[in-house]
């Protein structure tokens, strides 16, 4: 059962304005922002004191994943269940395995890096609360944007705007969201 | 004057709108030149299925190749290919890595460049099959004959590098594209916000998305930098395992990683300056981008001339009777004696003029000179497979090679092919990384209050 919640979202011009604003937001108690920003702005991470990405460690185990299942393909496959013997080479023999192995560990990391960074993202996800707000196409081009979620009295919407402004905020646009 | 390594890597861009309008602008505009070239080489790719499709109705035969030559033109072009992607993964991947800012504006380029030439690289070895039609018996998949690949060949070893080194160079190249598609989509109306919509998959640039992205695809260049070492590596040991004169030695893969990047900084080069000229790009592909992948050309050449002489040496130092007669004699002297010495001025000579600066800083007289360097790599391999294998330990089985129009054919088709995919990327998707290109432009800007 969801229920839409009213949103603001907040255009700014430069990363740095919007930071600022980000800051000021918070420290008025306003904690349940997001942005969207044209490219990685640094410092995001901790204005919006975001934890660490899970990506590397689901990068680490796909790739030790990759690198045992190729070996044991290998092994079980020219060792075990029919035996290939050509030039008196050993059925067993790790050094031309561990090619294939390497190999396999590569695709399986580099695959999972992708999945991973779409399936944390909740991508794909084609439409989406922001693509109806006026405006948003920016978001993608040249300018910073910041999503608050209107909490407790009415008042807030008025607070937020007298925060922000000094910011330079350039547009300001109502959003409703359905709570995940 | 300016000295070249303060030169900017970008100018004359007013603002991010600007750059984005700039930079999306090909996909929306259609010029009467690329439809010529699409012309051209979209025939030449038609002529390329033609005479595969001869070559699956007929059978290898249609190919000059026979006993004792079984490779020519066919694993030549696989190699040559092969090699041509690894400039642009060592662009994207290992100078991401050594944050080389100026990459940024050829990053993308390098990369689709990288993912067509393995294309045209995985066909080959699949043509030379005998039955293609059986390739998928290189997978482990289990068979209702309860045989298996054996893992000891080459060819399987080749089949988990290109297949692993397609479908990486894909991802990561996917994964970079995303937040400009993102911006293709905001910038467009109608079908196209569609279906660039849909390959977006929805990105929004939320500051909770570019916490993954940005370490996921410092991951998978982090995973793409060995992949540069280690495909070329395998492709050369299908030759150093076996016993042949000219193919059975040490030193084949660290020479053919570097002939590999040879190669490919010099399409880099090849590609980039007409495109540069075509689209206007000349504030973002600055001379400072053409000079430094001159200066890389040199560089790797100079490692291709180091195993070049490491070669003859070794078959002089190593008193093998066979390694010497194929080295002092045959190669110079034999039948491809005329190749070599071709070889030779297109590899070691031609690049030893980008030590001129006059040379580095002129976008025709470099598009001309790595065309020689592409013509050299290919000869190389060439010499390599075909002179070895037309002289083998047994005098009895000598025999020369010459090419039929067949090989020719699918060699010329090839390189359209080739073309025609990278014209087709160029009008489809952003070719210069818009986002990546607006948050270098924020970094090195001058900070204003």
């Amino acid at each position: 059962m969801s229920r839409a919640e009213r949103h603001l979202l907040l255009e700014f011009p430069t990363s740095e304005s919007m930071l600022e604003a980000i800051a000021n937001l918070r420290a008025a108690g306003f904690n349940q922002l997001e942005t969207y920003t044209p490219w990685p702005v640094s410092g995001i991470d901790e204005a919006l004191n975001l934890p660490k990405s899970p990506v590397p460690r689901i990068v680490l185990f796909a790739g030790l994943a990759g690198a045992i299942i190729a070996y044991l393909i290998q092994w079980w496959t020219n060792a075990i269940d029919f035996p290939l013997i050509v030039g008196n080479r050993p059925a067993h023999a790790a050094p031309a395995f561990i090619l294939i192995t390497f190999e396999t560990t590569v695709l399986f990391a580099g695959l999972a890096s992708l999945l991973a960074v779409l399936a944390l993202s909740g991508l794909p996800k084609l439409w989406h609360p922001v693509f109806e707000a006026e405006g948003f196409e920016s978001a993608s081009v040249d300018a910073f944007w910041i999503e608050v979620k209107l909490q407790g009295e009415p008042l807030n919407e008025k607070r937020i705007r007298e925060i922000v402004a000094p910011s330079g905020v350039t547009k300001i646009v109502e959003m409703m969201r359905n709570e995940e | 004057m300016i000295p070249d390594v303060t030169d900017p890597v970008i100018h004359d861009v007013p603002n991010d709108k600007g750059l984005t309008d700039q930079l999306l602008r090909p996909l929306w505009k259609f010029t009467g030149r690329w439809w010529i070239l699409i012309g051209i080489t979209g025939a030449g790719t038609v002529w390329m299925v033609i005479c595969i499709a001869y070559l699956f109705r007929t059978g290898v035969g249609v190919w000059g190749n026979n006993i004792p030559v079984a490779w020519a033109f066919a694993i030549t072009s696989f190699v040559w290919w092969i090699g041509i992607g690894h400039a642009g993964t060592f662009i994207s991947a290992i100078m991401l890595l050594l944050e080389q800012k100026w990459r940024t504006s050829i990053n993308r380029f390098a990369e689709a460049m990288t993912l067509f030439a393995v294309v045209c690289a995985a066909m080959f070895p699949v043509l030379h099959l005998g039955r293609p039609w059986f390739a998928y018996w290189l997978a482990p998949y289990p068979a209702t004959m309860s045989v298996w690949p054996n893992f000891k060949s080459a060819l399987a070893w080749d089949m988990a590098a290109v297949a692993t080194y397609g479908i990486i160079s894909l991802t990561f190249w996917y994964l970079g594209l995303l937040p400009d598609l993102a911006a293709a989509r905001d910038s467009s109306t109608g079908v196209k916000r569609k279906v660039y919509g849909v390959f977006a998959l929805g990105w929004r640039g939320a500051g909770r998305h570019w916490r993954h992205y940005k370490i996921g695809y410092i991951l998978l260049a982090g995973l793409a930098t060995p992949l540069v070492i280690s495909v070329h590596s395998i492709v050369s040991l299908d030759f150093s395992i076996a016993q042949l004169p000219g193919w059975h030695s040490t030193i084949f893969p660290p020479y053919f990683v570097a002939g590999a990047i040879f190669s490919g900084f010099a399409m880099v080069i090849t590609l980039l300056v007409p495109c540069r000229a075509l689209f206007e790009l000349e504030n973002v592909v600055t001379l400072r981008h053409l000079d430094n992948l001159a200066k890389m050309v040199l560089v790797t050449g100079w490692v291709v001339i180091y195993a070049y002489v490491l070669e003859q040496f070794l078959a002089w130092y190593g008193a093998d009777v066979f390694e010497f007669q194929l080295y002092f004699r045959d190669r110079l002297f034999g039948p491809y004696g005329f190749w070599f010495v071709l070889m030779l001025v297109c590899n070691v000579l031609v690049p030893q003029l980008y030590w001129i600066h006059g040379v580095r800083r002129n976008p025709w007289a470099l598009f001309f000179t790595s065309v020689l360097v592409n013509v050299g790599m290919w000869l190389e391999r060439f010499i390599i497979i075909v002179a070895s294998l037309s002289r083998s330990h047994l005098p009895s089985s000598w025999a020369d090679y010459s090419p039929t129009w067949v090989d020719l054919s699918i060699l010329f088709g090839s390189v359209c092919f080739f073309l025609f995919m990278f014209l087709l990327f160029l009008r489809l998707v952003p070719f210069i990384p818009i986002t990546e290109l607006k948050e270098l432009r924020a970094e090195i800007r001058p900070k204003t209050a």
